[in-house]
């Protein structure tokens, strides 16, 4: 039974990385209805950003988990004045294009700097030890990683249904002209937005330095996954993603212990019945009209 | 409009997944080419940019380069000829590209012989085409014993080592050291089950017993390994053996170190590591780890003099990989200068047999009967952080495995050379 549990929560720690990034994939997509291929060189470049900071400044784990996402979010933001505002009135295929050949761009500028092989990165200072979690003991560091993602998931969710401009992101995602039309400036918010996206897309980054190999394609191997999990969670449902991302951590760590082989694939049936009995996803809408 | 991205990006999801696991077509193939006497091409054929890229890649390429001038340096002008070039190809680590590359550079660069060639299935590949073509192909960086073995042919080597090397080194070494008990995981693919079986023999032929395996999906997208590492314990192993390699190896390594399965009791043993692995983790996170390694620079001074002149073409330490690249491509050229010509058959004849002491074989020997190439390898430990004095001085050598000991016997090879 203990082993059972302990296996779930792996799962759990696994998942906080898919919720994250689905988290900040719905974000982009509500607001902007464009889909950021992208989205994973972006962790890839947080996983980075902690690596460079701390083998350049010596800034360890706690500063990086503050500066990186900052940075990248000012990054995202400058790229969405810059080249994905530009392509947004066109087919969403056009921004699809973008930031596929982006990420092509940015793992292989990172792959000219520091070659594949994946760069060295320690534990993070004060998160060495194990803690007891009663029925068993497990690394303070992955349970660390969790209690951040679910915080951060929360945050974010607070953040949309609590607060006027989560009414405002959240009215300008569903009706955009209407709220445009009682006088809100419904631009001024898609680039910050953008940019919360690509900010957790670098926080996960971070997160996952110290128990991932940083690689310039480690961005690429979890993407195709992440894009999974958001279309069952329900493209552009906020909810959906981070419920969909733990969900699927779940059953792919318990897929590995029973059927492994079948891990990876299990995700991609379970997408395939979803898309058959909700074809919106697990908690998306059926949209009326856009 | 948005509703009808979901079927479209759920479609891509799965076909970019496909198209991570391989596919594709051969090439074409195209007729025996006329080997030509003015030139000797070298071919590289390797990973260039991908998993494999560090451990041998464009660093190998600059070793066989450096082999090129070393000789040209040495026999000046009674060389056989002093036009010699070394062409490259990526092949990505898919056997159907390296199918067509190695045909394209024997064919069209009319490349006298092949090196290098990572990946077992990739370097499986590559000696049917050398077969069929009658040139000559050296792999170094590919593992599978079977390129001697049941796939073994005339004008294929293997030279540096191959998956019963490393099982028979770390496996036996270990066992008889008194971890008797091991839990094996490996990727589910051909180099991991290769792995697991020359282990699992190795580690029963000392008296030991393997009490738990475990498979990990390959490739493992999730990087993920906390299930196969938490089923350990249960078993009550003294060592977990891994067989992963490259990142693969890093992320599980990385969470070995964060379920504290050393505190529980359990070792850490490594199937194959490059010295680029040790690079990647630090060496605090695999300190003691031991392995077996088919070459280190920091060995002797003649290792270490030939790996100052790799780093100042390089920038950096050479693997067994680069040393290897370079070795087999001098014996190659000496062979040629020797037969006095590059024509296939009698630059294999030359070949067969000899015995070779060089920068990275030390009581080397071509077996003719295999073409496998024998030496001496060690048994390797990582050094803890604190006694690392320069950058690359990772390992510790404990012991060197004599050359007749170290690789499969003739009397269990199932080679017919056809």
């Amino acid at each position: 039974m203990s082993e059972l549990l302990q296996h779930a929560f792996n799962g759990l720690v696994n998942g906080s990385f898919y919720a994250l990034l689905a988290l900040g994939l719905s974000v982009i997509f509500g607001m902007l209805g464009v889909v950021n291929f992208a989205h994973g060189a972006f962790y890839m470049l947080g996983a980075f950003g902690a690596f460079i900071l701390l083998s350049e400044a010596n800034l360890g784990f706690w500063p990086a988990l503050v500066i990186v996402p900052l940075v990248l979010g000012g990054l995202g933001m400058g790229l969405e004045r810059v080249l994905v505002r530009r392509l947004v009135a066109l087919d969403p295929l056009y921004n699809f294009l973008l930031t596929f050949g982006l990420t092509l761009i940015l793992q292989d500028l990172l792959r000219m700097k520091y070659g594949s092989q994946a760069q060295p990165y320690p534990q993070p200072a004060g998160l060495g030890g194990s803690l007891n979690l009663g029925l068993f003991d497990y690394p303070a560091y992955q349970v660390f990683v969790l209690g951040f993602s679910v915080l951060v998931s929360l945050g974010a969710w607070l953040l949309l249904a609590r607060t006027r401009i989560g009414m405002i992101v959240r009215a300008a995602t569903e009706r955009p002209e209407l709220t445009r039309a009682l006088g809100i400036n419904v631009g001024r918010w898609i680039s910050p937005v953008f940019g919360v996206g690509i900010a957790l897309a670098g926080l996960s980054g971070v997160l996952a330095a110290p128990m991932r190999a940083v690689s310039p394609l480690m961005g690429a191997d979890l993407i195709i996954l992440v894009f999974a999990v958001v279309v069952i969670g329900g493209l552009g449902s906020i909810f959906g993603s981070v419920a969909a991302g733990f969900l699927i951590g779940m059953l792919q760590a318990l897929g590995n212990v029973y059927v492994p082989g079948l891990a990876t694939t299990s995700v991609f049936i379970v997408m395939a019945i979803v898309l058959l009995w909700r074809p919106a996803g697990l908690f998306g809408r059926e949209e009326t009209a856009v | 409009m948005r509703r009808n991205l979901i079927p479209a990006i759920s479609a891509l999801a799965v076909v970019s997944l496909l198209a991570a696991c391989g596919g594709g077509a051969g090439g074409p193939s195209g007729g025996g080419g006329k080997i030509s006497d003015d030139k000797i091409v070298l071919g590289v054929l390797n990973d260039q940019t991908g998993i494999y890229s560090e451990l041998s890649g464009p660093n190998a390429v600059k070793a066989v380069q450096m082999a090129v001038d070393d000789f040209k340096a040495k026999h000046a002008d009674d060389a056989v000829t002093k036009n010699i070039e070394v062409v490259v190809a990526d092949h990505q680590n898919k056997p159907e590209i390296a199918n067509t590359k190695a045909q394209e550079m024997y064919d069209r660069q009319k490349a006298d012989i092949i090196l290098d060639v990572p990946t077992s299935s990739a370097a499986l590949a590559v000696a049917g085409v050398a077969l069929a073509k009658k040139k000559l192909y050296i792999n170094i960086s590919g593992a599978t014993t079977e390129l001697t073995g049941d796939k073994c042919n005339k004008y294929t080597f293997h030279w540096a080592y191959d998956t019963y090397m490393l099982a028979n080194g770390t496996g036996t070494t270990v066992t008889e050291a008194g971890a008797k008990k091991w839990y094996i995981v490996y990727p589910d693919y051909a180099f991991g089950q290769d792995m697991k079986k020359s282990f699992t023999a190795a580690i029963q032929a000392a008296g030991g017993q393997v009490v738990g395996e475990k498979a990990s999906e390959f490739p493992n997208t999730s990087g993920d390994f906390s299930s196969q590492l938490l089923q350990a314990p249960a078993a009550k192993p003294d060592v977990l053996g891994t067989m992963h390699a490259g990142g693969e190896l890093v992320n599980l390594v990385k969470q070995y170190n964060q379920f504290k399965l050393k505190d529980k009791g359990i070792a850490l043993s490594v199937g194959l590591m490059f010295i680029t692995d040790i690079h990647s983790l630090g060496p605090d996170a695999l300190a003691g780890t031991k392995f077996t390694d088919a070459w280190y620079w920091n060995f002797d001074k003649q290792n270490r003099d030939w790996a100052d002149k790799f780093k100042e073409k390089t920038g950096s330490r050479p693997s067994f990989a680069h040393a290897a690249n370079y070795s087999a491509a001098m014996n190659y050229l000496e062979a040629v200068q020797a037969a006095g010509t590059d024509a296939s058959d009698d630059v294999v004849k030359n070949l067969e047999g000899k015995e070779i002491n060089d920068v990275f074989l030390r009581h080397g020997k071509v077996r003719a009967e295999d073409h496998s190439v024998i030496h001496d390898v060690y048994l390797a430990e990582v050094k803890p952080k604190s006694e690392v004095k320069e950058d690359y001085d990772y390992e510790k050598i404990l012991t060197t495995i004599p050359a007749d000991k170290a690789f499969k016997p003739l009397s269990e090879n199932t080679c017919k050379m056809g």
